[in-house]
């Protein structure tokens, strides 16, 4: 592979060409923030809160360090004024809409905002499209799209129903940022009205294991391989499935179904 | 009609088969068979016409051909006498049978149908003298209203598809995006960017990965007030098509597509049609004219989104997403269409390479301005297209030589300001471009000059605007607009419009603070720094150029509650001048909500609780006696 050479706020460093500028960043320590990113998700670049200035020759320009590819001989900046400047907008805009949501206000008081100029609105969703990708890229169920256009854009399954289509994994939950889907309990609501024979354990409908029956009536609170999955591994099965800890989970596995028999 | 060769093709073009239609008849009428003169009901006097020719035993003798647009649209319905050369405005069906017995039989033309400027008496009957069309150059539109768009026969007749003989017949690829580079051709879409440059990143591409490139041609017009790639395609669509082959050619692709709105019934139908006709010709599909070369097009339709004219967004909608862009770190020229090498042009930029193609580089970058041949970004070579709207007096569709003065576009060719209003701004380039003042007025216009001002070259939407606009509230609409257009994707975008557009609004309705403009102004800085697509780092542009050259119209609004022009209807009311009223009473007739009061032949008065400032009654007063005046915020 390809390596290049750039430098990060005065720090020279390599590293493989067309690598992103986020990767770059976080393997050097240089923290930049992030809303819709997820090492396990393709890159979206829509809160526009990780824009950094690069600098190549003459030109500068501002772009998103997740999905900027880094070229050779570039010069980023990740705290400029410039980027101090946006993305203090990119939170006040945020938070007219989402005024009071955890990760917002956490954001804010870093960037030394004490009151945002275009007021504080009553959403929970941030619209950073996490739980809609982590329903089609990992889950590959499909559940969840955006609705609408402009300033009325929102996250909603088709025609705004109960899903039938959707396995109730949790993962749309599991990676939202303000804790805003509640999608959740009504999918597993209407699991529970199905036969006890088809009343698939979530864990069997997401890929994980293998056709068990779900023992709790989906009660997943109640879940002792759930309670497992979360202490233990610190993120949600579906994750697990996809990403390289593939001999844990065959422990999990395991387990999971001397446990269903 | 089946296949032809390329020997068929000159037989055409000579005095063989059906193309000798276009040359049989003595005379030719053309009616304007665009969607301005459509709408004003041109069928009906093209029937007429043929009815009356027929009648008066004239049809060996004259021809009724259906033209695309002539561009005078103010004017419709237009009919074009050949070889004469005279040209008859606003023709309807009961006018034609005096104008068929003078000028066809009498073989004297009819004078009350001929254009006469504003504010002559001496009409002019020629085409070529009148203004309108006399400092206009064409080249992409060298064929509106001279050959019926419906028939290929025709489009080959004047020499169509000879760029394509000789492209497949005589040159490389190479050498075609050689000639291309040279002409200085830049994209005509909005971008500026060198098509020659385009084509060869997308063929380079496509041969490094091995995978076949895409061909788009993006007829996704979505700007108010623009319909310039309506009129083309509605015009020559064989032009658009010639052009996308030979790009095929030097780029190596096999498919293409034109993303066309649905909104263009007419100009899909024609194109369609057109596509057809050149599969049965053999000059689309398998084998294009036994050279060996296949491409084939394919017409889509978008469905009226207006961030699908951008690029990424296009392509996304193309495989069957949601249209919505996506970053454009990674060009599409490498990875676009399903991840194919993707190469997209304007309808206009590919109704231009035929003509490069046939006359040579040189020819082409002998228009317009700047030394191109060595580097196409150091100029703008060529003709564009112009929609001219609004208080102009000839509004309609032009195309001039890049490099012309905005003066001569609005005052030689548009003919001025109507009704002895004054000039006050020109917006440029679709809600994104920005608004020109007087000052700017002996400014070429190219792709530079224009970004240079704070506007830009857009895909050539060209608004006028006279002294009764408010700038604020011209800001404001297209604000409005984009921010119901944005696809909400990127935060600066989305929410950047919806906080500018709760300012604008605040500001017309005079209840703007100091901090608003600067606000506005740090909003717009912005959004052009952080949003995703080029539509919301240029969506700014309407603020921008306001606030740089209007500056003293937001301070009227904001600091004096006023609107200098009058349009903000919170900060005027309307007064009725007891001395000039005459009591006519015709103000409250038209009056909607009976706010005038008053008797016949007495002084009328006016509620101003009730009045909703619609502005009927001033229209209807014939002694001026009703005025907008500033509120009076004492009382």
């Amino acid at each position: 592979m390809k390596m290049i050479k750039l430098k990060i706020d005065g720090i020279e460093t390599e590293a493989e060409d067309r690598t992103t500028i986020l990767n770059i960043a976080q393997k050097l320590g240089i923290k930049i923030p992030t809303l819709c990113h997820h090492p396990l998700l393709e890159p979206y670049g829509v809160c526009r809160i990780c824009t950094v200035e690069v600098r190549s020759g003459k030109h500068t320009r501002m772009v998103t360090a997740c999905n900027y590819p880094a070229t050779n001989g570039i010069e980023v900046l990740t705290n400029s004024p410039r980027v101090q400047r946006d993305r203090k907008m990119i939170i006040e805009w945020m938070m007219s809409q989402c005024g009071h949501v955890k990760v917002l206000e956490n954001l804010a008081a870093e960037y030394g905002i004490t009151e945002p100029r275009y007021g504080r609105g009553d959403d929970d969703c941030i619209l950073c499209g996490l739980c809609v990708r982590v329903c089609s890229e990992i889950v590959g169920a499909n559940v969840l799209g955006f609705f609408n256009r402009g300033a009325t854009r929102e996250v909603s399954t088709a025609f705004g129903e109960t899903s039938e289509i959707c396995i109730g994994c949790g993962a749309c939950a599991y990676v939202c940022p303000t804790d805003c889907l509640k999608m959740e309990a009504e999918t597993l609501a209407r699991f529970r009205t199905l036969p006890g024979s088809e009343r698939l354990c979530r864990y069997s409908l997401m890929g994980v294991a293998e056709g068990a029956l779900c023992a709790n009536s989906f009660r997943c609170w109640k879940c002792e391989v759930e309670q497992r999955f979360h202490d233990q591994l610190q993120t949600h099965p579906i994750f697990l499935g996809r990403s390289m800890k593939m001999k844990e989970i065959d422990v999990y596995l395991n387990q999971l179904n001397e446990m269903r028999g | 009609m089946p296949r032809v060769s390329i020997e068929d093709l000159k037989k055409i073009r000579g005095n063989g088969k059906s193309g000798a239609k276009v040359i049989k008849f003595r005379t030719q009428v053309l009616v304007c068979a665009g969607t301005g003169c459509i709408s004003g009901k041109s069928f009906e006097t093209a029937k007429a016409l043929e009815t009356e020719i027929e009648k008066q035993g004239l049809s060996r003798e004259a021809q009724v051909v259906k033209t695309g647009c002539q561009g005078f649209c103010a004017e419709g319905p237009i009919v074009i006498v050949q070889p004469d050369g005279i040209f008859y405005r606003g023709v309807r069906a009961k006018d034609v049978p005096q104008l068929v017995e003078a000028h066809l039989l009498k073989g004297k033309p009819f004078e009350k149908l001929m254009y006469t400027p504003p504010g002559q008496h001496q009409p002019i009957p020629l085409l070529k003298e009148i203004p309108f069309f006399a400092k206009q150059k064409l080249v992409v539109l060298r064929n509106r209203g001279a050959i019926d768009p419906e028939r290929i026969d025709d489009y080959i007749a004047v020499e169509g598809y000879k760029a394509l003989e000789k492209a497949l017949t005589q040159m490389t690829p190479e050498q075609i995006i050689s000639e291309i580079k040279k002409s200085g051709l830049r994209g005509r879409g909005g971008g500026g960017f060198p098509a020659g440059i385009k084509w060869e990143t997308c063929r380079h591409a496509a041969q490094h990965r091995h995978v076949d490139p895409v061909l788009v041609c993006n007829a996704d017009e979505g700007d108010p007030g623009a319909f310039m790639d309506r009129s083309i395609i509605e015009s020559d669509p064989h032009a658009v098509l010639e052009g996308m082959i030979l790009g095929a050619c030097a780029i190596g692709c096999k498919e293409g597509f034109v993303y066309i709105r649905r909104e263009y019934p007419v100009a899909r139908e024609r194109l369609s049609k057109a596509i057809e006709q050149a599969r049965d010709y053999g000059l689309l599909g398998k084998n294009i004219l036994d050279t060996g070369m296949d491409f084939d097009v394919e017409v889509v339709q978008g469905a009226g989104a207006f961030v699908c004219g951008e690029s990424t967004a296009l392509m996304a909608s193309l495989e069957g997403r949601v249209g919505e862009p996506r970053a454009k770190y990674i060009h599409t020229v490498e990875y676009g269409y399903k991840n194919r090498p993707t190469n997209l042009n304007n309808v206009e930029t590919w109704a231009n390479v035929p003509l490069i193609i046939h006359n040579g580089a040189k020819w082409f970058a002998s228009i317009g301005t700047g030394d191109v041949a060595e580097n196409p970004w150091k100029g703008s070579s060529g003709t564009k297209v112009f929609s001219l709207v609004g208080k102009v007096n000839n509004t309609g569709l032009i195309e001039v030589p890049m490099g012309i003065t905005l003066r001569e576009i609005i005052f030689d060719i548009g003919g001025g300001i109507p009704d002895g209003h004054t000039f006050k701004a020109v917006q440029t380039g679709g809600p994104s471009g920005g608004c020109l003042p007087e000052t700017h007025m002996d400014m070429p216009v190219d792709f530079d000059s224009l970004t240079e001002a704070g506007s830009m070259m857009g895909s050539g939407g060209m608004i006028v605007m006279d002294d009764q606009t408010c700038m604020v509230e011209v800001a404001r609409y297209f604000i409005a607009f984009l921010t119901e257009e944005s696809c909400g994707k990127c935060v600066p975008c989305r929410e950047g419009l919806r906080s500018s557009l709760e300012i604008l609004n605040r500001i017309i309705r005079g209840k703007g603070t100091e901090e608003d403009t600067g606000r506005l102004q740090e909003i717009a800085e912005v959004m052009q720094d952080c949003c995703l697509c080029a539509l919301g780092t240029s969506a700014s542009n309407p603020v921008l150029s306001t606030l740089r050259y209007f500056k003293k119209e937001y301070e009227a609004h904001i600091k004096k509650h006023q609107c200098p022009a009058g349009v903000c209807k919170e900060l005027i009311e309307y007064s009725i001048d007891p001395e000039k009223c005459d009591g006519c009473h015709a103000c409250v007739r038209v009056c909607s909500v009976h706010a005038i009061m008053g008797e016949v032949k007495k002084e009328h008065t006016l509620d101003k609780s009730m009045c909703i400032k619609c502005g009927a009654c001033i229209e209807a007063c014939k002694r001026d006696a009703i005025r907008k005046i500033p509120r009076s915020y004492a009382a």
